[in-house]
């Protein structure tokens, strides 16, 4: 009985420590506060030539009035901006997803290039966390349409 | 476990068949699910954005929420546990893991399914899916340990240790959006969603409380019969070895 007590009173102890280690953890910075899962644009430029060609995410905002889209070549250009006014253009190939349009949140994944293009191999969509329902004269499902009819398919 | 165990007299299998109650408990969580998926699906309006695939928020949401009150009773049976060592707080805690288990599963796939036609992809390597990703496989982890250790006691105490290092990592699931940048939205709350969506999200969140207690209750039962049954096996074996 009393084994079995002290065995308890060990696990006890070795869960307290694990506990208190990972609190510890946490709270006092040993996860990097700094992961990211995009760049912005403002970050993207600030790396110089070390952005250049190398895999990265670039995230913000459709500039409205970018997007150029080519529903033949299946071609998309658009610009990608972020609240500090920085800029960036994407070019990516095949249709985007149905919520793209002017003024969305996108995450681009693919290469800066030296001419200034970020060469796009993945385009995702960022929904804010706001739902609203359509304003008045609003027609949901045909602008969903028309999101579907711009793609091209 | 070197002596033979007296069988706990509380819970003989007779007693175990009864479950009137708890089945009653179990009609009424589904028609509380029925009728908040009603409620949900057909008031609220088409989203300004995404237009019905919106609704998906009905079960997304209250899937990921209940997950989060499963582990937390998995954290406080296994603490109860460790601290008294009571059987019935660990198999309470293995109960809530294997339902949260599944919740949190049923979590991943919807979001899946809703990300797809809006973001554009079914999974992506942000810290939300990556850190609720670890928290299944965490459980995962939890369940295979109590299947493959024999000894009553020291399942119980692993899979006590195992159960509140997994449960530490629900506030991390839950803070991600806000600590990390992310592609999943940041919590939604009433300031930022429409009160037609909201009571509907509302009703879905308690009617899959209801379901996750019923089934919580259920697996704890089944655990209570599993256990007995484990005993009897046990006892069974001690007595032949000692007749021979």
């Amino acid at each position: 009985m009393s084994t079995a007590r002290g065995r308890r009173r060990s696990a006890l102890a070795v869960a307290a420590v694990i506990l208190l280690g990972a609190f510890g953890f946490l709270l006092y910075g040993g996860i990097d506060s700094n992961v990211v899962f995009f760049l912005t644009p403002q970050e993207l430029l600030e790396r110089g030539t070390a952005a250049y060609d190398v895999p990265v995410r670039l995230g913000g905002q459709v500039q409205p009035g970018s997007v150029k889209w080519d529903p033949e070549k299946l071609d998309l250009r658009f610009v990608v901006t972020d609240t500090g006014g920085e800029a960036v253009t994407v070019h990516s190939t095949g249709a985007p997803p149905q919520m793209f349009r002017d003024g969305m949140g996108v995450v681009v994944e693919g290469r800066y290039h030296r001419d200034g293009v970020f060469q796009s191999t993945g385009l995702m969509v960022k929904h804010s966390n706001e739902y609203r329902k359509p304003e008045h004269g609003d027609r949901p499902q045909e602008m969903y349409k028309s999101l579907t009819k711009g793609a091209g398919s | 476990m070197s002596h033979a165990v007296p069988l706990e007299t509380e819970s003989p299998p007779a007693a175990v068949g009864v479950t009137r109650p708890i089945e009653w408990l179990g009609l009424v969580a589904l028609l509380a699910l029925v009728g908040a998926q009603l409620l949900g699906v057909l008031t609220s309006p088409p989203d300004r954005d995404m237009g019905h695939l919106q609704k998906i928020m009905y079960v997304h949401v209250p899937a990921a929420w209940n997950s989060f009150i499963a582990f937390f009773v998995v954290a406080i049976c296994s603490l109860l546990y460790l601290w008294k060592g009571q059987e019935r707080h660990d198999l309470l805690a293995a109960s809530a893991a294997e339902v949260g288990t599944v919740f949190t599963a049923l979590t991943l796939a919807l979001g899946s399914i809703w990300g797809r036609p809006t973001w554009g992809v079914w999974w992506t390597w942000d810290p939300r899916l990556t850190s609720t990703a670890v928290l299944l496989l965490i459980f995962v982890g939890y369940l295979a340990l109590r299947s493959f250790v024999e000894d009553a006691d020291r399942r119980a105490q692993w899979s006590a240790a195992v159960g509140l290092l997994g449960a530490l990592n629900v506030p991390i699931v839950y803070m991600s959006v806000k600590w990390w940048r992310t592609l999943h939205q940041m919590q939604s709350s009433p300031s930022t969603v429409d009160p037609e969506y909201v009571v509907g999200l509302r009703a879905n969140g308690i009617a899959v409380l209801l379901v996750l207690v019923y089934f919580i209750m259920k697996r704890y039962r089944a655990a209570r019969v599993e256990r007995l049954a484990e005993q009897l096996e046990e006892r069974a074996a001690l007595e032949g070895r000692d007749h021979a």
